[in-house]
């Protein structure tokens, strides 16, 4: 089942042109709808202008170099490893959802206009399970025991919101289908034949409802984080006080009470707040 | 006016949840990020804008707080120990800021023993002053208090 391509098989049934096609169509949705949606919420304007009166408030101007190397730090930080969740759990399970997402949407692709009738399509059909379950693991731990805790939202796994949850619903459900169909391929019949027609429903409705779920936040949000970076960077920091290094000298002059209680060079407190995960209670 | 949260900035972690004291800040459950339910009701206390890890947490502050569009943000950074304020006027010609080390006490070390004190005299029920109150917020009897003319001292470790 694992080395098996899905698509080779479907293609006896489909003309491989009509996937392709179908594959272009959801591509041009997905950017459409993230376009209209940037319209509608004009949330790229506002990022312009939020950029632009930080620029205002610089205390320095950045080199291209400074902007390439925070490009990079955000990639490495916030879009490879999600760093920015504070959560463990949120973060491995969007570990899991995101690289499931990917493997699952490169594989399709590859499969679909590299290898239309080749049944082996060498590491590919592994890709593509592969990524299915990833999905399927992450999305659902996220729905039943994630979602669910009061320290998310605290809603039961049987409530569906409406526009929230579209994009995780999907996508879920998109995968969990993917498989079973996949799964069926060999015994044929009727079953096989329902679970690809929900396999293509849920997938259109992931790729055609950008512009009311939350799929664009995948293009926003790599956005957002380096843009925190560079305020951070040019002193701006979107009028935030700066700490200083609190044995600086200078630090200490300005600011006598710190080596006064704390001493000339105050030690780490610990973490915290943050040393206890919040409970909401 | 109160509190709200830069969705871009929100990951939804509910440390805000947690503090409010006036559980007005919720986490919406369409964009799973923090949101101020009840504006009316939020006191401007700070509490979250300082438990926010991601600094996602702002405050328009009334106008006796912040006149004229001034912007007050705070970070409370407690593995330094310090809480730094930020105030700057609108046109930004005012900038001041403060830094000064977190004073809280430990969870539970603070609540006063009422069932030990005296009940009050005619003399302290026609004060201007609240009953018992402690004598580091006193202000009319000689030189400002300090931790040190109290005989107090920071402990290691931040608590909330």
């Amino acid at each position: 089942m694992f080395s098996n391509n899905p698509f080779a098989e479907l293609s006896a049934v489909i003309s491989p042109s009509i996937i392709q096609g179908y594959i272009v169509l959801m591509f041009i949705m997905v950017v459409g709808g993230t376009i209209l949606d940037m319209l509608h919420k004009k949330s790229a304007k506002y990022f312009f202008e939020n950029a632009e009166k930080a620029k205002k408030n610089a205390k320095r101007t950045l080199s291209g170099g400074e902007k390439v190397s925070l490009a990079v730090a955000t990639v490495a930080n916030e879009v490879i490893t999600s760093a920015e969740f504070a959560c463990t759990r949120r973060r491995l399970s969007h570990l899991l959802t995101m690289y499931g997402f990917i493997s699952i949407v490169v594989a399709t692709a590859v499969l679909v206009f590299n290898y239309p009738n080749d049944t082996a399509a060498g590491i590919w059909p592994v890709v593509w399970h592969i990524g299915a379950i990833m999905l399927c693991l992450g999305g659902y731990w996220f729905w039943f025991f994630i979602r669910v805790d009061v320290s998310s939202e605290g809603v039961k796994w049987y409530n569906f919101n409406g526009r929230g949850d579209i994009f995780i619903v999907s996508l879920i459900t998109m995968a969990t289908f993917a498989l079973l169909w996949s799964g069926t391929l060999a015994s044929g019949g009727i079953l096989n034949m329902i679970f690809l027609v929900l396999f293509i429903a849920c997938s259109t409705i992931l790729f055609s409802t950008v512009f009311w779920s939350k799929f664009a936040h995948m293009f926003f949000k790599p956005a957002a984080a380096y843009q925190k970076k560079l305020v951070k960077a040019d002193g701006s920091y979107e009028n935030l006080p700066e700490l200083g290094e609190l044995s600086d000298p200078d630090l200490q002059a300005k600011f006598p009470d710190i080596p006064e209680y704390m001493g000339e060079n105050p030690p780490n407190m610990g973490a915290g707040i943050k040393r206890e995960a919040p409970s909401h209670y | 006016m109160p509190t709200f949260v830069y969705m871009t900035r929100c990951d939804g972690c509910g440390h805000c949840v947690d503090i409010c004291p006036s559980d007005i800040m919720h986490i919406d459950t369409t964009t799973r990020r923090a949101y101020n339910i009840e504006p009316n009701m939020c006191w401007e206390c700070y509490s979250c804008v300082k438990a926010c890890p991601h600094n996602a947490i702002d405050v328009r502050g009334y106008a006796d707080f912040a006149p004229l569009g001034h912007s007050v943000r705070v970070i409370r950074d407690e593995e330094k120990g310090v809480i730094a304020w930020r105030i700057k006027s609108r046109n930004g010609k005012k900038d001041m800021s403060l830094l000064a080390p977190i004073t809280t006490k430990p969870w539970g070390t603070a609540i006063p023993q009422l069932s030990d004190e005296s009940a009050p005299s005619k003399e302290m029920r026609d004060s201007q002053l609240l009953f018992n109150e402690p004598k580091y917020v006193r202000m009319d009897d000689g030189e400002l208090h300090t931790l040190e003319s109290n005989g107090l001292e920071i402990k290691v470790g931040v608590y909330y």
